[in-house]
């Protein structure tokens, strides 16, 4: 296998506000390689979000990268510590956009009202290359061909309220491979639409990442996206890393019990009428009240007292590629 | 985007019509009419006017038919251009007011231009820098001016500038050009003076708007477009300038609408404060002296000027609205 | 069973506290609205106890006694001995400009006396009494006490600024209380029914916002007849100040109705079979009862800076009655300002209270929207 275009190492991202220290993330590893797709995966507020605008370097004040690597592999062969730059600094910014796109969760409010589509992409496209704007104005036409947008020499010059919510993620996907970045990062990238709407734009990122070995990172609550497109799998719960592994292995063999339970919650077609669906006791803790030991020990049915609310578990390897942090699995 | 400018133009036809009402109101509210008021006026002059002559009068003005018919004969006298004799100055209206009229335009535009060019700067930097030190300062000074009643404002800016500065900061003109022609000099001589009662003019509204355009920016900040903006490697400054102050620019823009009537209103004020040559004193005084055709002559152009200035605000809001003038309804 | 309570209070504090103690916790957590209030709360204790807190006949006039600058009081004898008291002034005329100067006279020390006999007048107008906060052993204390100074009429300032407070803040509170008469009946209209009703009242009111206030205030003020006693001078003032306060009223309560209607409860209390009236009563003005209150804290300083702008111009309350913009309307010119710059103490009054008020409006704004 290629090496990895980007590790991310021991992540810790924290966000410091008047009430306490919330530790949106805290402690995430992976590999991303050329051509894959990984997928993040966990509820609402379980740091995914923070995890992929940390490696861009966007997290908002109060937050800040408090531990750990983010190595990029760029186009010459070396590697650069994304954690280690300003965030402001004209590195960060070449990089942001040029060699890591970014598509966002709401394609209603992701692009300004008030500039024209174009204007937007034509922006990108300057911004990272030394084109015209006449030329940056062909590749932006050529970018919303690209992404499968009827008429793109008209749509050129359109608003976003003008397009519907399925062009306007294609715009948001087109704006993001502007620069033609290896690494899309795709947070939630289908929440927000209908449920065909959802399956072309899913079908559009897979093609764009076959056409351009892409390296993907598709954050999403929904286990369906993930099995439909993922490669490799980290499941998280509260900032930490739960599980981790091939995505074959996390359907099959799930070992945490965070991860049986996500997926015990999938509504199934074989399911028979009027079965209740699985759900996970309780809620999610508030980000201030973090349970001591393992997050996830209040709502575990296989909760174990005196083990898992007292230590957080150490990270097993199962198998190659898979492992779990877990009491269950500690030799 | 027709039908939203035909909204505006019927709003402003209906709110000059509302005005005019208003105006032949109050100038029919003082005891007597205007013949009784030219009657008592002559004959403190020396001259007299014989019952029959004012009758002969009330017959012209149509003073003794119904109110209506009243109000639309004043209609027809004001759509010609005339507003009618002032008492107190025995000239006609529109030659006392004369250059008045324009230098209370001049003062109020100063000032809505003051007015923003202050609080936009204030206010981005006020949000990108939310609760920093300069954020306070300019709170605090902000709600200081928004207590301060403008002419207080102005009284104590004459007292402080005459005791401790030895000025006097009142008018417009100096005195050797008070009186001239207009020319370059005088010109000059005007812009000298205007800084001072356009600045007093311009500090409520420049704290109100602070306060809108921090409110509005700050919201703006939250949105995703600016998070985008940012993922696309855009420079920070470039990100703020380009995306959220331009969407808070429009909330900003559309409060012409009410800043144009409190800057009129404000000028009208703090010139008999300052005793500027506006229409302001002039006002205070017809009103004083029950000059009812000087003094609501005087309110009818205001009332007129502010709807024209709210008109033109609209346009521009057109204009720079995407959402509006492809007909979208915000 | 408590104990388990007990042991989840802090979140359960919340949960099941009253609309009226989340808005209570919100408010007291904004010191500065806090520290408004009361000092608004004092403005209005002055206003009530006006003539106690007076201590000389606001309308008491004496050429001799003409632009007396403020005097201090004396805490001290001359042995050292704490004894507050005050001179009695000698007026001096120059023989040349014949201008009159005064100096005190410290061979004529007049003791402080707390709670003493003054003019007559009636305790909240019900009570008739003399006593006043300060007083003097001897003598009138209009001829020797002068702790703000006096005006052209020798008239005491300080008198007269406590009697302004009264006029003022009442002015006010009666301007609002008919903007808010109005506002929440054509506001309520136009947020309920909706429709041509809400329409047509919502073009009144942005044609009334789009018109400069003040020339009109001033034509109508003007043509309030001069021969109008001082308390139909007053409620016309007040007729006209309301007439403009009663539009940001009416948006707010308006707006309020329209999120109300769309609210799951009041469809519940619909579904319930509820009256419209009990309805509105019962489950629509108590949500938005605080943020009336907020509005209403917000207009009030508008109403006083109106009043004060009107009274300034001539065009308000006009003497004898005293206010504020009365007091100021004689610190009007340079000339007078330079002869008795302390008459311009009456702007200190005005400033300190419409700061409170924004205060404490803005406190009120931000609590009542305690999940906000």
């Amino acid at each position: 296998m290629v090496d990895p275009i980007l590790q991310v190492r021991d992540l810790h991202t924290h966000f410091f506000a008047d009430e306490g220290v919330v530790r949106a993330v805290d402690g995430t590893s992976f590999d991303l390689y050329p051509g894959r797709t990984l997928g993040i995966v966990g509820e609402s507020g379980c740091g995914k979000s923070v995890t992929a605008r940390s490696i861009l370097r966007i997290v908002e004040r109060p937050g800040r990268i408090v531990s750990g690597q983010i190595l990029l592999r760029r186009g010459d062969g070396s590697q650069i510590d994304l954690a280690a730059q300003s965030p402001d600094s004209a590195e960060m910014r070449t990089i942001r956009g040029g060699e890591i796109g970014l598509v966002f969760q709401e394609p209603m409010s992701s692009l300004s009202a008030f500039h024209t589509v174009g204007n937007q992409i034509i922006e990108a496209v300057r911004l990272h290359s030394k084109l015209s704007k006449k030329a940056a104005r062909d590749r932006a036409i050529e970018l919303l061909a690209m992404v499968g947008i009827p008429r793109p020499a008209q749509r050129v010059d359109a608003y976003s309220f003008e397009l519907s919510g399925g062009l306007r993620q294609r715009v948001m996907i087109a704006l993001a491979l502007a620069a033609e970045p290896g690494i899309l990062i795709a947070d939630e990238p289908t929440t927000a639409l209908d449920v065909t709407t959802q399956a072309q734009i899913l079908d559009l990122i897979r093609r764009l990442q076959q056409e351009r070995q892409l390296a993907v990172i598709l954050i999403t609550h929904d286990m369906g996206v993930i099995a439909e497109m993922a490669d490799d799998v980290v499941v998280m719960y509260l900032g930490k890393e739960v599980e981790k592994g091939p995505v074959d292995t996390i359907f099959h063999a799930p070992r945490h019990p965070y991860t049986r339970s996500l997926l015990r919650s999938i509504p199934s077609v074989l399911a028979r009428p009027r079965d209740r669906l699985a759900t996970i006791a309780g809620s999610i803790p508030h980000p201030f009240a973090r349970p001591k030991g393992c997050p996830f020990h209040p709502r575990c049915p296989d909760f174990m007292p005196g083990t898992c609310d007292r230590d957080f578990p150490k990270e097993v390897a199962i198998a190659d590629r898979h492992s779990t942090a877990c009491h269950l699995y500690a030799s | 985007m027709l039908t939203y400018l035909a909204r505006r133009l019927v709003l402003a036809l209906i709110t000059t019509w509302a005005i005019t009402v208003v105006t032949f109101i109050i100038m029919q509210l003082p005891p007597g009419d205007f013949v009784d008021a030219y009657v008592s006026q002559s004959s403190a002059m020396g001259s007299s006017i014989s019952a029959a002559e004012a009758d002969a009068m009330r017959q012209a003005y149509g003073l003794n038919q119904p109110f209506y018919i009243q109000y639309l004969k004043w209609m027809s006298f004001v759509a010609r251009g005339e507003l009618g004799l002032s008492f107190e100055y025995g000239r006609p209206v529109t030659e006392v007011i004369g250059d008045r009229l324009w230098l209370t335009i001049i003062l109020s535009i100063g000032a809505i231009l003051v007015t923003w060019g202050l609080a936009l700067p204030i206010g981005i930097y006020s949000a990108v820098r939310q609760y920093s030190f300069g954020d306070y300062v300019f709170t605090f000074v902000g709600f200081i001016g928004l207590a301060i009643p403008n002419f207080l404002l102005a009284l104590i800016i004459m007292y402080v500038g005459f005791r401790y500065f030895g000025l006097n900061v009142g008018g417009l003109f100096s005195a050797e050009y008070a009186l001239a022609p207009w020319s370059f000099a005088k010109v000059w001589d005007l812009m000298e003076h205007l800084p001072i009662p356009v600045f007093i003019l311009a500090l409520a509204g420049t704290a109100q708007l602070v306060r809108i355009m921090r409110a509005n920016l700050l919201d703006e900040l939250r949105r995703p477009y600016v998070m985008t903006a940012r993922a696309r490697g855009l420079p920070e400054y470039r990100v703020i300038l380009k995306y959220p102050v331009r969407a808070a620019l429009n909330p900003f823009a559309s409060t012409i609408g009410y800043l144009l009537p409190f800057m009129v209103s404000g000028s009208v004020i703090i010139s008999v404060v300052l005793s500027l040559p506006t229409v302001g004193p002039l006002l205070l005084r017809s009103l004083l002296s029950q000059d009812m055709l000087l003094g609501s002559s005087i309110i009818l152009l205001l009332g007129i000027l502010t709807v024209i200035g709210t008109l033109l605000s609209d346009m521009l809001l057109m204009w720079i609205d995407p959402r509006i003038r492809l007909g979208r309804d915000t | 069973m408590s104990g388990a309570t007990d042991a989840a209070a802090p979140e359960n504090r919340i949960a099941v506290a009253t609309q009226r103690q989340l808005i209570w916790w919100r408010f007291k957590k904004h010191k500065l609205a806090v520290f408004s209030a009361a000092v608004v709360l004092a403005f209005y204790m002055v206003a009530a106890f006006a003539d106690f807190l007076a201590y000389a006949e606001p309308f008491d006039t004496q050429a001799t006694r003409s632009y007396i600058p403020p005097q201090p009081i004396q805490w001290f004898d001359a042995e050292g001995n704490f004894r507050p008291h005050v001179f009695a002034l000698k007026g001096k005329r120059d023989p040349r400009t014949f201008k009159l100067s005064y100096a005190p006279d410290p061979s004529d020390p007049r003791d402080l006396v707390l709670f003493a006999h003054g003019y007559q007048y009636h305790l909240f107008g019900l009570i008739p009494t003399d006593r006043h906060l300060l007083g003097l052993s001897h003598g009138s204390p209009q001829d020797a006490i002068f702790l703000l100074g006096t005006d052209q009429l020798g008239r005491d300032l300080w008198s007269r600024l406590i009697l302004a407070t009264r006029t003022s803040l009442t002015i006010g509170l009666v301007g609002v209380a008919m903007s808010l008469v109005l506002g929440v009946l054509l506001g309520g209209l136009s947020g309920l029914y909706g429709g041509t009703i809400d329409t047509v009242i919502q073009r009144v009111i942005e044609v009334l916002r789009s018109v400069p206030t003040i020339p009109l205030w001033m034509g109508l003020a003007a043509a309030v007849p001069n021969s109008w006693t001082p308390q139909q001078v007053y409620f016309s003032i007040t007729i006209i100040i309301s007439l403009i306060g009663w539009t940001e009223l009416a948006r707010v309560v308006r707006g309020r109705f329209l999120a109300l209607r769309e609210e799951d409860f009041i469809t519940a209390a619909e579904l319930a079979g509820a009256s419209r009236m009990r309805i509105i009563f019962k489950h629509m003005v108590p949500s938005f009862l605080s943020h009336i209150i907020a509005a209403i804290s917000l207009a009030l300083p508008a109403m006083i800076i109106s009043e004060t702008t009107l009274s300034f111009l001539g065009l308000g309350l006009r003497p004898p009655a005293i206010s504020w913009g009365v007091l100021l309307q004689d610190a009007q010119n340079l000339q007078t300002l330079g002869l008795a710059p302390w008459l311009l103490i009456a702007a200190l009054p005005v400033i300190v209270v419409i700061l409170a008020f924004n205060f404490l409006g803005d406190g009120l704004r931000d609590a009542a929207d305690p999940y906000g």
